[in-house]
């Protein structure tokens, strides 16, 4: 048993993997939290996929160096976050349709883009789901800072998040800066999404947002501890997928992934099951 | 650290209470108050004034425009035309007015404690990058005890009942200290028992100095309950005790077609606000 779980940690880019995918998976839960309360997951997932084309140009000018193509990503998702928040307050359409003009408009970019290089299906399948073990040490590094950055500025904002996802009434009277918060909100969304595209690619990474969220969510009654109980899930599930997707050799993104889904889906039934019981003894 | 002191400069609004108060000014004063939308006006030329410690009930048909003025005052909505004074200021930047939400617009399942709503009100106080200290949880305490809710603190919010729900948003307006406190249909789908435990509140926050301000449907409640009664359809129809506001004419005014007079034995009127859902009636 020992053996089975030590012996794929002899590889230094299995031991990289799976820290950036626990580090990514604790970011990405604890703001997932948020997420799933405000009802963001479709926004979410346009963000990510709105990455591509900044993925795509950081890739033909670098030339295939990672470094560029993490700054060309967090530019992109920067503008891009605040450009699909930006055109549903001002044009005469309701957000999830502005979500779904731009998301839909840059993904075509990215894509096009892409397809104008040779490799085209391999590169562009890396960055669609991921390549989590070829993170490299440099990687590891830039996951870390930003993804503690996410961290800090989480907790530091905690109690006038809770306000804007409880009650914006309440955060109006209170002169919470409303408007720069949900800035800061869809930024930190952003820089999540950019720090976990290695680890789980642009089609999978809202499973990353809201998957493990939603599962605390379920379990828990308190916003601090279903951020705690989102982050446990996601470390678990980020370990739990490598050891799959090592010894079944699937690939290592769907594997968390389904990780986290089968989670869900566990509590899922047994808090229905639980409240059923519930009901049938009152 | 010149940094730092402009950083808590009592001036930024979201840091402290920004707006020092004139106390010989009354605590609301409104004038010639007109909120438009698209659709059309929402309220039109409202003129009042509002004293220290008074109770005042809001009545008038739906879309009278009860939710607007309320938003206006705690300075949610901004106002189309005219003056919204609170203790002598704009109310951008009074964080002494607490709004109490309609129990259908507010998201049962989110993972907070009674005892966590409550100290969202401390938000306003405390200021940003700073956590909650003990005096403020006392304070939680302290409203939570005055609601009669001490018990409840720990329970997620959904596990409370229609009347704990209301109290418990009382109990936050008393966290974040307000001075003005504004109930929109607080008695909705409440039984007897929970609005007689909710006034018993309110009677407390009266003896405590709180100006309340309530929306209602049932006028006999209204007259009896409060001590004057605000008829508004839009426009304001009238202000001021209950026997001189609520006569058959301005009742007529502000409902119109939604009301039904009924002759009865000892020759009052009993009126039906047949706009309302639930099926209530209100007696005059």
């Amino acid at each position: 048993m020992l053996e089975v779980l030590l012996q794929p940690l002899q590889y230094p880019f299995m031991l990289r993997g799976m820290a950036a995918a626990v580090l990514v998976g604790i970011v990405c839960a604890v703001l997932g939290a948020y997420v799933v309360l405000r009802g963001m997951a479709f926004f979410g997932d346009a963000l990510a996929h709105a990455i591509l084309p900044g993925l795509a140009v950081g890739y033909l000018v670098g030339g295939g160096a990672r470094e560029p193509l993490f700054w060309w990503a967090m530019g992109t998702a920067v503008v891009s976050s605040l450009g699909i928040g930006a055109v549903s307050r001002t044009a005469r359409i309701k957000e999830d349709t502005a979500i779904g003009i731009i998301f839909a408009g840059m993904f075509a970019l990215g894509i096009a883009l892409i397809s104008s290089v040779r490799s085209y299906t391999v590169d562009l399948a890396h960055f669609l789901f991921g390549d989590v073990l070829g993170v490299g040490t440099q990687d590891l590094l830039l996951t870390a800072v930003f993804g503690g950055l996410v961290l800090v500025v989480v907790f530091l904002f905690y109690k006038e998040f809770m306000i804007l996802a409880f009650d914006p009434v309440l955060a109006a009277t209170l002169r919470l800066p409303a408007r720069l918060m949900d800035n800061i909100l869809i930024v930190l969304i952003a820089v999540a999404i950019v720090v976990s595209l290695q680890t789980v690619g642009v089609a999978l990474m809202v499973a990353m947002l809201v998957t493990p969220a939603a599962t605390a969510y379920l379990l828990t009654r308190r916003l601090w501890k279903m951020m705690a109980l989102a982050a446990a899930i996601a470390a678990v599930s980020a370990v739990i997928g490598l050891y799959l997707s090592y010894y079944f050799n699937v690939a290592s993104g769907a594997a968390i992934v389904l990780t986290c889904t089968a989670v869900f889906t566990i509590a899922w039934v047994a808090t229905s099951l639980n409240r059923r019981i519930r009901a049938v003894a009152r | 650290m010149a940094f730092l002191d402009r950083f808590r400069n009592p001036n930024l609004t979201f840091l402290a209470h920004p707006h020092p108060h004139s106390p010989d000014k009354p605590i609301l004063k409104v004038e010639g108050l007109t909120v438009e939308y698209d659709s059309g006006a929402a309220l039109e030329n409202l003129t009042f004034e509002l004293q220290r410690g008074e109770r005042l009930a809001v009545v008038g048909p739906n879309g009278a425009g009860k939710s607007t003025l309320f938003k206006v005052i705690a300075g949610v909505l901004r106002p189309s035309r005219g003056l919204v004074e609170v203790a002598g200021h704009e109310p951008g930047g009074h964080i002494c007015i607490a709004y109490v939400p309609q129990r259908t617009q507010v998201d049962w399942s989110f993972p907070a404690t009674v005892a966590d709503v409550v100290m969202m009100g401390r938000t306003g106080k405390l200021g940003l990058l700073r956590w909650p200290t003990h005096h403020d949880w006392q304070l939680v305490q302290q409203a939570l005890d005055t609601v009669r809710l001490r018990d409840l603190a720990d329970r997620q919010i959904q596990q409370l009942s229609g009347g704990q729900q209301q109290r418990m948003f009382i109990a936050r307006a008393l966290a974040q200290e307000a001075e003005l406190i504004l109930m929109d249909e607080p008695l909705t789908g409440l039984d007897s028992r929970a609005q007689e435990e909710l006034f018993s509140v309110l009677e407390l926050l009266h003896s405590q100095g709180v100006t309340v301000m309530v929306a209602l449907h049932d006028l006999k409640i209204a007259g009896e309950r409060f001590d004057r009664v605000m008829l508004l359809n839009r426009r304001l129809v009238g202000i001021g005790l209950a026997e001189t506001v609520l006569n058959p004419v301005q009742l007529v005014d502000a409902y119109g077609s939604h009301l039904r007079l009924l002759p009865v034995v000892d020759g009052t009127l009993a009126l039906g606000d047949s706009c309302c859902d639930d099926g209530e009636h209100d007696h005059a």
